[in-house]
């Protein structure tokens, strides 16, 4: 179907004949109505451009779609919340529905949250909407980035779009935290109270900036109003803005499509926005709608209920951050305990700097990895052709320990749990997360590498030789061969179109001299392409074609 | 009575008869209670004779099944304490709740089905109370489940949450130990561990918690078993973990599914 509807740019731009039919009465409102609009905003030319914007269909290019939607999903319930919660921690007593916390003092904040949850018809799904709807905006962010890794979709033209989006990461984790905070329970305030500590470890400044920001020491009564200005104000903003830059520089740059007959850097071969890839988006947001809807009405997410109004003196067993916060939390519980220095009676946390200076620089390289790339391989090409994540082993080995290295951190976070579910000690599942955390990505490099390069080998195998049939033949001559299957020439072209890349040669530059950025550049640019497949090449298979 | 009193409002007047009616009443409620206390009396040396009985057959049942890590007299080994002043509470919780005797020495005994009847429970807690001063079994009047809701909700989030969680799901301790969920265990058994501070649990004595507090956290622990969820699925009631799993394996995962099958090629 996909095939027969396909259209390419070159050829959307085509006048379609229209018939002359006498139009309805409906259609001349229509037509009367889009004239109206035409008249003052010119606006045809820019619907007739994007309308016949082509996009190409792969399950994997929809996963940013399922974040877009969770994102509109989060804006609708969470402005319902806003008619209802009180960011505000003046102290009430709690008089709700809610028997157990019935006469407690608690904040303001507290108080509408547990309204909202018991008191407010439809607050508790809304609530649950929300706050599920953000665990999924940050989870398919994440697996869109993956995507677009270890698909290459990064590379030039696209490095700018790629860190749009990891702005857009960042932000959506800071949207979370803030939002996390912000009904003032028992959990809300030992996340903050961890943030605090993080603060106030770093050297001469942590201390100002933890009374600066709590308006004095924490936790105050200022932090919530504080966090839901940023949390309604200036991050969504922030995040819209994002969001368009991304959606605009992507129309400019064009959807990356996969290797396929017929399908070139020049072009891009799918189905036009209007009308079929509209409709179908347009039903993919309600699929995506549902599922949240399905799921914050059956299961329940942060009860806060259970946790109580925030006083810094209890904590409760398995309190953790939200997901896409867990991996700083993991490197936090992962960080030897005791490493100190006493300088000049100032101590030096080495415990809380080391991790935020790790948790930095793994932020860092995720945003500046286009560059590091483009820079070892010396590509300036522009790529409109998805790599299949075999063909580039070195990128993809990177992204696999990049991967582990998270997913360790990510597991450090909830290691009592691990403890208690697998029956462990908590002591030893630390102890081999840690080591995890350093041989975990070695290992995963090593693995992805030749798993990548196996499977490029087995890809080079059928593409010359064909599948195994599993039909044994008895020649003449008494020998047996089973007969291989010769591929079409449109499923091979999916194995055999991938670009070569050779290991740069280190040259002189016009001065005739070596400079040293230039031998880096030879040993790293060695690295990444030393082991590698070539492509089958037409006289390969030709070649091949004539063995059978 | 009634009906005398009620005719004596209607006529306005009192009775002559008033004042011999007040006088047997006080007659019968004098001698009532001494017939009951002296009846209490014997019960009590009736009773006197069951705990004799109760004391040896306690000490026969420890000897065949506890004496081995215990020693003899409870007097402790090197594999196991001493149980003289634990109390009968001690005994009641660790063998109620199938915990002693410990089927294999780990970071800690853990609950498995109880090897004895009530009635050897009894027995072997009477007769470890009969060694040494120690935390009586509760009384029955703080185990009913009727203290102050709100008042326990809070005394369990400050003194019991950051072992067991605040839904009493339970949690991780060091070397392999673990505080267990408390949801769905008995008020009394609950109220035991309290006072006798099993495994690595703190004891927390009437100074501490009152027993009027230790039955609000009881009220509470029922609550929280009797009440259901309401936001749905409680998955656990471990909190972000089991959330940020179930986002990723069964919503992001089922997403992606459909994504597969919307790009699908048809056949």
């Amino acid at each position: 179907m996909t095939v027969t509807a396909t259209t390419t740019e070159t050829t959307a731009s085509e006048a379609t004949a229209e018939t002359q039919v006498e139009p309805g009465k409906g259609m001349r409102f229509v037509n009367w109505g889009a004239n109206y609009i035409e008249d003052r905003t010119s606006l045809s030319g820019f619907v007739k451009e994007l309308g016949r914007k082509i996009f190409p269909d792969h399950w994997s290019f929809m996963l940013g779609e399922v974040a877009l939607y969770s994102f509109v999903v989060i804006l609708l319930s969470g402005t319902f919340l806003t008619f209802f919660f009180q960011a505000s921690m003046t102290h009430v007593v709690y008089d709700g529905s809610y028997a157990p916390l019935k006469g407690v003092g608690m904040s303001a904040a507290m108080a509408s949250t547990l309204d909202i949850s018991f008191d407010v018809r439809g607050g508790l799904l809304m609530r649950q909407v929300h706050h599920w709807a953000a665990l999924l905006f940050v989870a398919s962010v994440g697996l869109h980035m993956l995507r677009v890794f270890f698909t290459g979709a990064f590379r030039k033209p696209r490095e700018l779009n790629w860190v749009v989006g990891f702005v857009l990461f960042v932000l959506a984790m800071g949207e979370g935290f803030t939002g996390y905070s912000l009904p003032d329970d028992l959990l809300s305030g030992n996340g903050l109270r961890i943030i605090d500590g993080m603060v106030k470890g770093i050297p001469i400044i942590g201390t100002w900036i933890s009374y600066l920001l709590f308006g004095g020491e924490f936790p105050g009564e200022a932090i919530v109003g504080r966090l839901y200005t940023l949390h309604i104000l200036l991050l969504p903003a922030l995040v819209v803005a994002a969001i368009g830059v991304h959606l605009i520089l992507m129309i400019v740059n064009k959807h990356t499509q996969f290797a396929g007959p017929g399908r070139t850097q020049g072009n891009v071969v799918g189905v036009p926005i209007m009308p079929v890839f509209a409709a179908k988006a347009g039903g993919f947001f309600f699929i995506v709608f549902g599922v949240i809807m399905l799921v914050a009405s059956l299961v329940t997410i942060n009860p806060i209920w259970n946790y109580g109004p925030y006083d810094p003196s209890p904590i409760s067993a398995g309190t953790q951050p939200d997901w896409y916060i867990g991996f700083a939390d993991g490197m936090l519980r992962l960080i030897p305990p005791h490493l100190e220095t006493e300088l000049w009676g100032f101590t030096i946390t080495w415990y809380i700097l080391i991790p935020i200076a790790v948790l930095g620089l793994f932020i860092v390289l995720v945003a500046i990895y286009p560059f590091v790339e483009a820079w070892i391989t010396g590509d300036k090409r522009e790529h409109h052709i998805a790599d299949r994540p075999r063909n580039a082993p070195t990128r993809t080995a990177i992204g696999a320990a990049g991967v582990t290295f998270y997913a360790v951190m990510w597991a450090a976070a909830s290691s009592d749990l691990i403890a208690t579910h697998f029956r462990l000690s908590v002591e030893g599942v630390t102890h081999f997360l840690q080591a995890a955390l350093i041989l975990g990505p070695i290992i995963a490099y090593l693995v992805a590498k030749r798993v990548c390069l196996a499977l490029q080998k087995k890809d080079r195998e059928i593409a010359l030789h064909g599948f195994e049939s599993g039909r044994i033949v008895r020649l003449p001559g008494g020998e047996y061969i089973e007969v291989h299957e010769r591929l079409s020439d449109y499923d091979r072209w999916r194995l055999v179109s991938y670009e070569d890349y050779a290991p740069l040669m280190v040259r002189p530059n016009a001065k005739g001299r070596i400079t040293t950025g230039t031998k880096i550049r030879g040993v790293l640019s060695r690295w990444f392409f030393e082991d590698r497949i070539a492509p089958v090449t037409r006289s390969e298979i030709e070649a091949a074609h004539h063995d059978h | 009575m009634a009906t005398f009193a009620h005719r004596n409002r209607r006529s306005g007047r009192r009775s002559p008869l008033t004042s011999a009616a007040l006088l047997l009443i006080g007659l019968l409620a004098t001698g009532g209670a001494y017939a009951a206390f002296t009846a209490t009396s014997s019960a009590d040396a009736a009773s006197q004779t069951q705990v004799t009985k109760l004391t040896e057959e306690g000490e026969k049942l420890f000897a065949a099944n506890c004496a081995s890590c215990h020693g003899l007299q409870a007097e402790g080994t090197e594999d196991a304490p001493t149980l003289i002043g634990v109390g009968a509470a001690s005994v009641d919780f660790q063998v109620g709740t199938g915990r002693m005797p410990m089927a294999a020495s780990g970071p800690q005994a853990e609950q498995k089905p109880v090897q004895f009847t009530e009635e050897q429970i009894a027995a072997l807690a009477t007769w470890v109370a009969s060694l040494g001063p120690g935390p009586a079994i509760p009384d029955e009047r703080y185990l009913q489940g009727d203290g102050d809701l709100a008042v326990g909700a809070e005394l369990f989030r400050i003194n019991c949450a950051m072992c067991h969680n605040v839904a009493g799901a339970g949690g991780a301790l060091t070397q392999g130990k673990f505080a267990p969920g408390v949801v769905g265990v008995s008020a009394k058994h609950v109220y035991e561990a309290m006072i006798t501070g099993p495994q690595n649990m703190p004891v927390f004595n009437d100074a501490n918690i009152s027993p009027e507090d230790k039955s609000a956290i009881i009220t509470y622990l029922q609550y929280l078993e009797t009440s259901t969820s309401p936001g749905g699925l409680e998955l656990g009631s471990l909190g972000p973990v089991s959330e940020g799993l179930f986002i990723w394996i069964f919503a992001l995962g089922g997403i992606v599914a459909i994504t597969v099958w919307l790009t699908a090629k048809s056949n």
